[in-house]
């Protein structure tokens, strides 16, 4: 991988349409080793960047999904406390002494997602792929957590008082996702490479129906990606993102649409539309309307 | 690789700076001009990007900076334009301008004092309130409207002592519990086995502790509120200097996040910056539109999910009143409680006739005043769920 442009072959070639900003920002984080943090609308592929990333790379893909009150027994470790209750009970019955070292050792430990991406193992082969891991939502965890995240996306490094410090050779490729639901703390944002992801203009998103779903007729699929840019222009609380576009795409197809009119976007809204304010703001502009433009546009 | 975390790093004199470095720099510098903060480490970053990426391209060029020197998509539109303007410049000279690399280093070598868990500290234990004199009595039923500068001052410091929290809400976070009960701790149980032969006789439990839920604060800046407008915004800096989980929204025209602008500890500075990053200070006001601006791109998103999100307005809006009233309802669906704060509500004869204030009032949990320091500490201990009377 030498130039911007290979890491979007790549991703291309694993059904994933980059642009070169995101093309870049990816390039980057691998050439430069530095967690790329990815922020923008819902539904615009934020997490399928890490999921593409596990594929094309082969690293194994390891996620972790944020929630408020995650801790580090959730993330990093946590000690198989039944094991250790049920091994110190076997060890007494047997009349032994119980050694508290003993107790402690890695047979006792319980990887989380933060570990195992670290601690990673070669494979059958020998081969050493380094995970992509996946820090998905952190905006839901709190701000503990974020600086306990800080502290392992800066060295690469996990020490387990008991056993020692786990170290990765190579780095895991991070990708960190937020929706801005608060800021990300400074410190997390300077350590990561950071990259908005907007919506697709009509072209990347016609490219991206081609590819995700393939099985919607041209035309069909020529007016879909119209009529969502069209949706988009229209104050919605919630523009259709790029998976409500492939949803509304799969949704026509099934019903053997290879056009749209206005019975066909009327009862299907609801796939690409999931707010009844938003229905009801695209209905009152017009459903005939945008059948019209989408049909001009997509000529 | 130098480590963005250590400013000192970057001290090792480069002999020769390569081209990257120096474009780097002096792009750094653009945007420090127009008011990005762009710490050193950054800089240095968007220096090995440039390596990584080449810097033949324009387009190669603006996306290794956006990569590395942005964090917020709001700064895109400057970005853009500090961008254009700056690689006009250079492409016309040929070569970016020689920069003094000591100037840059001084800029900003504690870019990183801000390290997350200085954030943590606990509220300051100042007293709450616990000076009375006088004086000070007076100044807390005085109207705002009425103050003069030096009274103004002096209200500084009793607004330092108003605490803000949010109510409590149950954390999906545990903590150790001191009586029997809750779920079973095993990594404590497992501890105290140990003592005993690997006997658990003596079990630990763990219960869900308590945090305060976000305050969100939307403070109408418009030219009506304009002799309360002061008042309130050193209130909202005392708010968001208090504690974490607060934030803070100036509406007029338009909607400004000015959280970042007020956490500066110092009263003045931040009501500066505060005051330099709303533009439409003492406008029109247009609270309905400022409120869809909040719903869509913070509040429904999980800003305004489960938080106290208080509202200081006088409830004139030149826009659509049922524009106001729809967005109030979205977000009284989705907030914990919605505080409406009225420095207007005090006088005799005042009735909720704005009609912006009528579209809202439907949607608003909690009706207060706002005037002087006495209503303020009503509207605290409301915020903070205590029951109060009236």
């Amino acid at each position: 991988m030498e130039t911007v442009d290979d890491v979007r072959a790549a991703l291309a070639q694993h059904d994933y349409l980059a642009d070169e900003g995101l093309a870049t920002a990816i390039f980057l984080a691998i050439r430069l080793q530095r967690p790329l943090l990815l922020e923008g609308e819902a539904g615009v592929g934020k997490t399928e960047v890490a999921k593409v990333l596990a594929r094309w790379t082969g690293g194994e893909l390891v996620r972790l999904q944020c929630y408020e009150g995650i801790d580090a027994a959730q993330a990093v470790y946590e000690w198989d406390y039944a094991r250790q209750l049920l091994h110190l009970r076997a060890v007494e019955a047997g009349g032994g002494e119980v050694v508290e070292d003993e107790l402690y050792s890695e047979r006792f430990l319980v990887k989380r997602p933060l570990m195992r991406a670290i601690a990673y193992e070669a494979d059958s082969l020998g081969a050493v792929a380094p995970p992509v891991l996946l820090v998905d939502e952190v905006d839901r965890a709190d701000d503990e957590f974020e600086a306990f995240l800080l502290e392992i996306l800066s060295d690469y490094t996990v020490t387990v008082p008991e056993l020692g410090t786990f170290h990765a050779e190579v780095p895991p490729l991070v990708v960190v996702t937020s929706n801005r639901t608060r800021d990300v703390h400074d410190a997390l944002k300077r350590r990561c490479l950071y990259h908005w992801i907007a919506h697709p203009d009509f072209e990347r998103e016609l490219a991206i129906l081609r590819v995700r779903a393939p099985e919607v007729p041209d035309q069909l699929a020529r007016e879909v990606a119209a009529a969502v840019a069209s949706m988009r222009e229209l104050e919605l609380y919630k523009p259709p993102g790029v998976a409500e576009t492939i949803d509304w795409a799969n949704a026509l197809a099934a019903l053997g649409r290879t056009t749209i009119d206005e019975h066909a976007v009327e009862v299907t809204l609801g796939t690409i539309l999931k707010y009844r304010e938003d229905q009801e703001r695209t209905r009152a502009s017009g459903i005939e309307e945008l059948v019209r433009t989408a049909a001009e546009r997509s000529a | 690789m130098p480590e963005a975390a250590t400013p000192g790093v970057e001290h090792s004199p480069v002999a020769a700076p390569t081209e990257p470095d120096r474009l780097a720099v002096g792009f750094a510098r653009v945007l420090r001009g127009a008011g990005l903060d762009v710490p050193v480490g950054t800089t240095v970053l968007f220096a090995e990007a440039l390596g990584a990426v080449g810097v033949s391209t324009r387009d190669s060029v603006y996306w290794a900076g956006r990569t590395t020197l942005l964090s917020r998509p709001e700064d895109i539109e400057l970005y853009d334009r500090c961008f254009a303007a700056w690689w006009e410049r250079v492409f016309q000279l040929g070569s970016a301008p020689v920069e003094e690399r000591e100037v840059i280093l001084a800029f900003d070598a504690d870019g990183d004092d801000d390290a997350p868990e200085d954030d943590s500290s606990e509220p300051r234990d100042a007293p709450t309130l616990a000076v009375r004199f006088s004086r000070a009595e007076v100044l807390r039923q005085r109207d705002f409207a009425h103050y003069s500068p030096d009274e103004f001052a002096e209200s500084r410091r009793l607004m330092d002592d108003l605490r803000m929290s949010g109510a409590t809400r149950r954390s999906r976070r545990m903590r150790a519990s001191r009586h029997d009960r809750g779920r079973p701790d095993l990594r404590r149980t497992v501890r105290r086995a140990l003592r005993t032969a690997g006997e658990p006789i003596s079990r630990a439990y763990v219960e869900p502790s308590e945090r305060p839920r976000r305050l969100v604060l939307l403070c109408d800046v418009s030219g009506s509120m304009e002799a309360y407008a002061r008042g309130l915004v050193r209130f909202l800096h005392a708010a968001v200097v208090g504690r974490g989980r607060v934030e803070a929204f100036a509406v007029g025209t338009r909607l400004t996040r000015i959280t970042r602008e007020l956490s500066s500890r110092d009263p003045d500075a931040a009501i500066a910056a505060a005051a330099r990053r709303v533009t439409d200070w003492s406008g029109g006001t247009r609270l309905g539109e400022g409120l869809r601006q909040f719903n869509d791109e913070w509040g429904i998103r999980g800003m305004a999910r489960g938080a106290v999100v208080v509202i200081l307005s006088d409830g004139w809006d030149r826009g659509d009143p049922e524009l106001l009233g729809e967005q109030m309802e979205r977000l009284h669906r989705v907030a914990h409680q919605v505080v409406w704060v009225n420095p207007l509500k005090s006088s005799p004869n005042f009735a909720p006739l704005a009609r912006g204030m009528a579209a809202a009032l439907p949607h608003v949990d909690e009706f207060v005043e706002g005037h002087n320091l006495a209503s303020l500490e009503q509207l605290a201990r409301i915020v903070s769920g205590e029951k109060v009377t009236r």
